[in-house]
């Protein structure tokens, strides 16, 4: 197919939904770049690798979300001078993924006006790049000095608030720099990248089927989305499709996996507004709903039940009618709270109006997944795009327009209220048949995966060598394309709501540390 | 609030007993809460460190404060600051970027101090193992109590390993 106002040709990728792939230059990159963004696309995701050893060259890639599926660019670079036109321009999250980009891999965004290191902190020096093949990502420096450029603010009374890495509860690490007058929030930078584990470093020479387990562990609060992404670029190297059983159960898990964050995510905005009732009947009904998983599935976070080729167990009749009647007495537990939370007057007079992001800002930063929902992008793959099962059951894609905390609550319920009624939907009609198609290695292959995950679209782009062994495999969390949005929606509220603000996004941090 | 009394009433009290501490035999009524305070004097306040998890041991660790297990009516709670803590509950591969703020919490506790490394990437480093983004298990950078192994290890499986550092500390 060709992109309109790009002269590429890109050729499709074996997957259930629409993802064509394209070598380009550097006048087709950037052309491209302009394309998607006048056609009112998205970036999805940007990644750098180092193909020396088979091309003789660095690659950079950027994947975008048009009307006619995922565009997957692809450009050669130099070997001695890695460099390509920086496209942050047209796309704000290209900013944060170019300097990773160079972190990792060492090539460089020529124009990009924000170089600094976003990655890399104290633990490696600025001229080793892991993802290089002459490094092993086994060697080990002392640390480095790591003076980090905050944005100053200076005016009267402005002070600054340093938060983290150590956060005060139990979540995960990253740092808040906040600039405050009295305790109006000005500005609010966000330092990530301390979970950085090594994740794209450790893939490389894995087995295709071992890559699995890996990626469901990118983020744990997703397993489900990432194993059906790594899973789905899996079988599209090898040319195969799952058993529509496997489709289907692989489904049932994702919105099972929806729920339990959501279920979580309500209890924990009702404890930020102060209203411990909401924590406590939400974590119970999560507790309920978790242990269902383990009994069922036999894993209460359903990690590792979706692997290459299917799935991992097979459900029977007794365990399909407990699932069926749990959903049904969660639909009208949650359906209780919801009325309590709406004529709970307190709680939402701290929702309303609380972290607002207006549909157009939404539009220009590229917000999306349960988010963008709320502020107005419809983008929902299970509605767009739908592959296998969801194209034969009601997909309701639901969206608010008010952008703020209120606008969030709300999208969970509703899609907590759309999933209970999909599983019922998935479970009446659950086809017969095989969970699992053995998958043949392919050598020199390249494949892509893309699920609406609960928080947003992940992405699996994986590439293998001449063996079968995995080349690179880029994951990408939605978390990239949000956080920095989570800056603009502080701005002007009081530093007290920034928990509850941060808890309405609920993004990863180990998702985009990587 | 007619709204919230009446969805109370109408559920049932769910709370758990306790479960038994790793490899530790267990006697009497509420000997956890007992050897708490024999211990400590007070409750036992935790202050959580994610040093580089997947976030899947967070999740498992903040269901430990649902109602099911009650884990403050053992005496047991969790603190926003090291300076109040007497455990700390570490998760995760310890990034090399976690490995100075991991230290210095170490160090912000006051002592008598207990570690309690939780899951297995905390144990022995896991999948991720060492490499130059990863230090391994959290022993290799500060000293460890107890270990609870899992992927992600279940509420009650911390909270056995939780209450067994309390008891070998008083042995």
């Amino acid at each position: 197919m060709q992109f309109p106002g790009v002269d590429c040709h890109f050729a499709p990728i074996a997957t259930p939904l629409p993802i064509h792939l394209a070598h380009v230059d550097a006048t087709q990159w950037s052309a491209l770049a302009r394309a998607v963004a006048e056609a009112r696309g998205h970036l999805v995701s940007l990644w750098g690798s180092d193909e020396r050893a088979r091309t003789g060259r660095y690659t950079v890639s950027a994947a975008y979300a048009t009307a006619d599926g995922l565009l997957w660019a692809k450009l050669g670079l130099d070997a001695e001078h890695p460099a390509y036109p920086d496209i942050s321009r047209d796309f704000v999250p290209a900013i944060r993924l170019q300097r990773a980009a160079h972190d990792l891999v060492g090539i460089e965004a020529e124009g990009a006006a924000d170089c600094r290191p976003w990655l890399r902190h104290g633990a490696w020096p600025a001229d080793y790049f892991p993802l290089r093949g002459d490094h092993t990502g086994q060697e080990r420096f002392d640390a480095q000095p790591d003076a980090y450029p905050f944005v100053f603010v200076d005016g009267d009374g402005v002070h600054e608030i340093p938060v983290g890495p150590v956060h005060a509860g139990t979540i995960e690490p990253g740092h808040f720099r906040f600039s405050v007058v009295g305790e109006k929030v000005l500005r609010l930078e966000q330092r990530l990248g301390y979970t950085h584990k090594g994740i794209e470093r450790r893939f490389i020479g894995m087995e295709v089927a071992q890559g699995a387990r890996l990626a469901g562990r990118v983020s744990g609060d997703s397993s489900v989305a990432y194993a059906w992404a790594y899973a789905m670029a899996a079988e599209s190297l090898a040319g195969v499709r799952v058993p529509p059983r496997a489709a289907w159960l692989r489904a049932l898990l994702l919105e099972r996996e929806r729920v339990a964050n959501h279920l979580g995510d309500l209890g924990a905005l009702g404890n930020d507004a102060a209203f411990g009732f909401a924590l406590a009947q939400f974590s119970r009904l999560r507790e309920d709903w978790l242990r269902t998983n383990q009994a069922c599935f036999g894993h209460r976070l359903l990690m590792d039940r979706v692997c290459p080729g299917g799935i991992a167990d097979d459900l029977d009749a007794a365990r399909c009618a407990t699932l069926r009647d749990q959903a049904r007495h969660m639909a009208r537990e949650v359906a209780e709270l919801r009325n309590i939370y709406e004529e709970h007057a307190g709680l939402q007079d701290r929702f309303v109006t609380t972290g607002r992001v207006t549909p157009a800002l939404a539009a220009r930063l590229g917000l999306c997944g349960l988010a963008g929902r709320a502020s107005g992008q419809t983008a929902d793959l299970r509605a767009d795009f739908p592959c296998p099962p969801y194209d034969a059951v009601p997909v309701l894609a639901c969206s608010h327009l008010n952008g703020d905390v209120a606008a969030r609550v709300a999208m969970r319920f509703e899609e907590c209220f759309a999933s209970f009624k999909l599983m019922e939907a998935l479970l009446a009609a659950l086809p017969d048949g095989p969970i699992h198609v053995p998958l043949a290695t392919a050598p020199d292959g390249a494949g892509a995966g893309w699920i609406e995950g609960w928080r947003g679209q992940v992405f699996v782009a994986l590439e293998t060598d001449a063996a079968g062994r995995i080349a690179r495999c880029h994951c990408h969390d939605p978390s990239w394309q949000n956080w920095p949005v989570l800056e603009h929606a502080i701005i002007g509220n009081i530093v007290p709501d920034f928990p509850l603000i941060n808890k309405s996004f609920n993004l990863s941090y180990s998702g985009q540390d990587l | 609030m007619w709204h919230i009394l009446k969805y109370l009433a109408r559920r049932p009290r769910i709370t758990e007993p306790v479960p038994q501490p790793q490899g530790v035999a267990c006697h009497g009524a509420h000997p956890v809460q007992g050897e708490i305070l024999a211990i400590l004097g007070r409750a036992l306040a935790i202050r959580q460190v994610d040093a580089g998890s997947c976030n899947g041991c967070e999740l498992e660790i903040n269901a430990l404060n649902n109602p099911y297990y009650n884990i403050e009516g053992l005496g047991i709670r969790f603190v926003a600051s090291p300076r109040h803590a007497d455990m700390l509950l570490v998760t995760g591969p310890v990034s090399r970027h976690m490995e100075v703020a991991l230290r210095r919490t170490y160090d912000a506790t006051p002592a008598p101090k207990l570690v309690v490394a939780v899951g297995d990437c905390g144990c022995t480093g896991g999948f991720f193992g060492e490499s130059y983004a990863s230090c391994g298990r959290v022993a290799n950078v500060i000293p460890v109590d107890v270990t609870v192994t899992g992927c992600p290890p279940t509420p009650a499986d911390i909270l056995g390993g939780i209450l067994a550092a309390v008891q070998a500390r008083s042995r």
